[in-house]
């Protein structure tokens, strides 16, 4: 039966005009409703030497106090510690996780120190690769733990970045989304701040570390990512204590010369990364996470695989094809592998039968000599026995001999005995 | 002093042969639920709209076929639904065009735009199903197109460098048109509806409704309904598929007391009470096409556009693509790199 399929070219398509409402303006709120109801993921990576504020900045950004114990400068290495926790404002549920880098930065050799944050950032990639290659799979409600925004924690030496952030960035670049602040910014006053973040910027260019950029693709969103883009890195204070301003209780630090309020935007730059992070760019981080660097990700792992688009000839190599040919090594290599097996089994079978024939015959051997051994013996005792028998005979003979010799001897002397005996009882007497 | 220099001395030369334990990457503990603490506003829920600027952006993608005999009103209904000309009929078919021999599937696509929301439609006709002498096997064709988008969807996402956004020709909505005949529904009916119900998500529509009475219709409905059930073919909403109670009290009542429903299609306007609506004219009456009492034309149509729509894409998406994407998988031993999961099917292949 066959079947003629007609498709226009896309550029064939005709734009329509509605002559009355159809109401399917309503998508974008039924996409979104489907969404509120699963519920967000938000995972944030930071990336920052112990004691730098971490913790409190995440406490002072989602207004909570997550508990955790500050972390001391002991540790053997860097490892990562992650928290996830759920939050909801409105009828928004948010999954969010935060990864802390615990003992960055405390190291005499800080070689290594980037290692265990690519390790991890590739594991939640490789989780979600598995899950997108299984057959059966269920990725609508997969959880997903890929960090959607590294927070680099600079610390505020006021001079320029440290040769370990340089390098740890730039190892992080292609992986993640990363936000570079400075971290403690009160301890830095206003005219070298600009400096310094002047330096800082100059110096991620010239070394190729690609940071985060704030989308402005889409108009309503273009001017303030703009403009926010231009204070990069943020100078941050973090702070969950209240002092008391004016009237009403803010979140600030007081020191004996004053006191920095972290909402306030002449003290420092929290407002704009709050802005940033959250509530204008949440959904871009998790769209570039999963479209640029998660797909970074597959291509490299799959290439590394051996599986490719195209083959050599360049023309296009379906996955299955590559898979069919793999499988198929695997199945020779598998059968290889059996047939060698079968084959030492054989050997080691035919050597072990030659051993226990090598045991019989020495048995056999030993048996037979024992044989010939008793049997001599037997001999032996056998030729013994005769000549005892010889002897005892020969004895009997000259026994019997002698008797008869005596006997005669004694007839014939038994008169002269008897005589003699005479004679001496004769004395006796 | 001594002591100490000792145990420093011991942990010195353990530490030595010890290798350094290799860093297991950390995961995530269960989530702490942590509603109560919240003191003041972060700006969590600002990500709805984000979300929602970024779909307006990128646009959706619908494709919906239609399926039934000729003359049932198939792209009338089409055009009603989607207020434009988006059927075949308007796209230089003409009716003196002859009944195709075999079932042909024709794709039509366009772009259309309302309140900000940019939808590429695309309407899937299929002329000639049942209406030949014999109609055997006259679904194999609308089946093998249906598996074909799921083939295409499946290489692209399986490509190593993939596109962005990969277009989805996939069948989201298939309408089954059901002749009004008031009895019940027919072989060829139910053999279409069970072999595709298992493919696609199957909405049964009675087509011109306007020549039954209200009595004939809820009768004719229901027991369409009960043998649609004693043939076990579930059609959309499927049962199964319900998230929670609130879905399944929603799609209860639609499956139960709306479905199939009963329209009628028109594009022509009339002037009914000063207003200009769509309806049919008759001598003996104007036939409503969008009042609830003259037919169910405006329940179908919020319920395939105003509420369902992302609803269908899902179930198509998640549900009937992954069972295809599964079975041909399956078919093939399964797909690398998963090296457990590739030996366990070889095991079971060897």
């Amino acid at each position: 039966m066959a079947v003629a399929v007609e498709r226009p070219a896309n550029d064939e398509l005709r734009n329509l005009s509605l002559s009355g409402h159809v109401g399917f303006d309503s998508l974008p709120d039924q996409l979104v409703n489907k969404s509120t109801s699963q519920g967000f993921c938000f995972n944030i990576l930071c990336v920052g030497e112990t004691g730098i504020g971490k913790s409190t900045l995440m406490d002072t950004l989602f207004n909570t106090k997550f508990e955790s114990d500050p972390a001391t400068h002991n540790e053997p290495g860097v490892r990562l510690k992650a928290r996830s926790y759920e939050l909801q404002e409105s009828n928004v549920r948010l999954k969010l996780t935060i990864v802390d880098t615990v003992g960055f930065g405390d190291q005499i050799n800080k070689d290594d120190s980037y290692k265990p944050i690519v390790e991890y950032i590739d594991t939640q990639f490789e989780a979600y690769l598995q899950e997108e290659l299984k057959i059966k799979r269920s990725l609508f409600n997969y959880h997903d733990t890929r960090i959607h925004a590294c927070l680099y924690f600079i610390a505020p030496t006021g001079h320029s970045l440290k040769s370990l952030d340089l390098v740890t960035m730039k190892k992080l670049d292609s992986k993640v989304n990363i936000i570079p602040i400075i971290a403690k910014a009160d301890t830095i006053a206003k005219n070298e701040l600009h400096k310094f973040k002047s330096k800082i910027m100059s110096e991620l260019v010239s070394n190729g570390v690609q940071i985060y950029q704030f989308p402005t693709d889409e108009e309503t969103v273009a001017e303030i990512n703009a403009t926010m883009s231009v204070h990069l890195p943020f100078a941050v204070v973090g702070s969950t204590e209240e002092v008391k301003i004016g009237n009403k209780m803010s979140k600030a630090r007081q020191y004996p010369w004053g006191v920095v309020q972290v909402e306030n935007e002449n003290h420092c730059d929290f407002v704009k990364l709050r802005e940033m992070l959250i509530r204008v760019n949440m959904e871009d981080l998790r769209e570039q996470t999963h479209t640029r660097h998660y797909e970074l990700y597959r291509r490299c792992k799959l290439e590394e695989m051996g599986f490719k688009d195209t083959d050599p000839d360049s023309k296009p190599f379906s996955l299955q094809e590559t898979y069919e040919a793999k499988r198929n090594e695997f199945l020779g290599e598998l059968q290889k592998k059996e047939e060698e097996m079968r084959q030492m089994f054989v050997m080691r079978v035919k050597e072990k039968e030659a051993e226990l024939k090598e045991a019989e015959k020495d048995l056999h051997e030993k048996f037979d000599h024992l044989k010939r051994t008793h049997q001599e013996e037997k001999k032996k005792v056998d030729d013994k026995k005769k000549e005892l028998e010889e002897e005892l005979s020969n004895f009997q003979k000259k026994k019997a001999a002698a008797q008869l010799l005596q006997s005669q001897a004694q007839q014939a002397g038994s008169q002269q005995t008897k005589k003699d005996k005479d004679k001496k009882n004769f004395f006796f007497m | 002093m001594f002591k100490g220099s000792a145990d420093n001395k011991i942990e010195a030369a353990m530490s030595e042969l010890v290798p350094e334990p290799r860093q297991k990457p950390a995961v995530p503990m269960k989530p702490v639920g942590i509603n109560s603490n919240l003191l003041g506003y972060i700006g969590i829920d600002t990500i709805i709209e984000q979300m929602r600027k970024k779909t307006m952006k990128t646009g959706f993608d619908f494709n919906i076929m239609v399926v039934g005999q000729s003359g049932l009103g198939k792209s009338t209904l089409v055009n009603t639904l989607f207020k434009s000309q988006v059927s075949r009929k308007s796209s230089g078919w003409n009716r003196e065009e002859k009944i195709p021999k075999t079932v042909e599937i024709k794709a039509i696509g366009h772009v259309i735009e309302e309140g900000g929301v940019k939808m590429k439609l695309t309407v899937i006709d299929t002329p000639g199903f049942g209406d030949q002498i014999n109609n055997e096997n006259c679904w194999e064709p609308i089946e093998k197109y249906i598996n074909e988008q799921y083939e295409k969807f499946l290489k692209e996402e399986v490509n190593i460098a993939r596109k962005k956004r990969i277009p989805d020709t996939r069948v989201h909505c298939c309408l089954y048109f059901i002749s009004p005949t008031g009895h019940s529904l027919r072989p060829l009916d139910l053999e279409f509806m069970k072999h595709l119900s298992k493919v696609v998500n199957i909405i049964p529509v009675i087509a011109k409704a306007d020549t039954m009475t209200l009595e004939e219709k809820t009768e004719f409905k229901q027991r369409v309904r009960k043998e649609l059930e004693v043939n076990g073919i579930e059609f959309y909403p499927q049962k199964e598929f319900d998230e929670d109670l609130e879905d399944k009290t929603e799609n209860d009542k639609i499956r139960q007391e709306s479905m199939p429903f009963a329209v009628v299609g028109s594009d022509k306007e009339y002037q009914v009470n000063g207003k200009r609506i769509l309806g049919r004219k008759t001598p003996w009456g104007v036939i409503e096409v969008e009042n609830l009492n003259h037919c169910e034309f405006a329940l179908l149509r919020d319920f395939v556009i105003r509420t369902h729509l992302q609803d269908l894409k899902e179930v198509t998406h998640n549900i009937h693509y992954e069972t295809y994407r599964a079975k041909r998988l399956n078919d093939n031993g399964g797909l690398p790199p998963v090296t457990a999961e590739t030996e366990e099917n070889h095991e079971s292949n060897l």
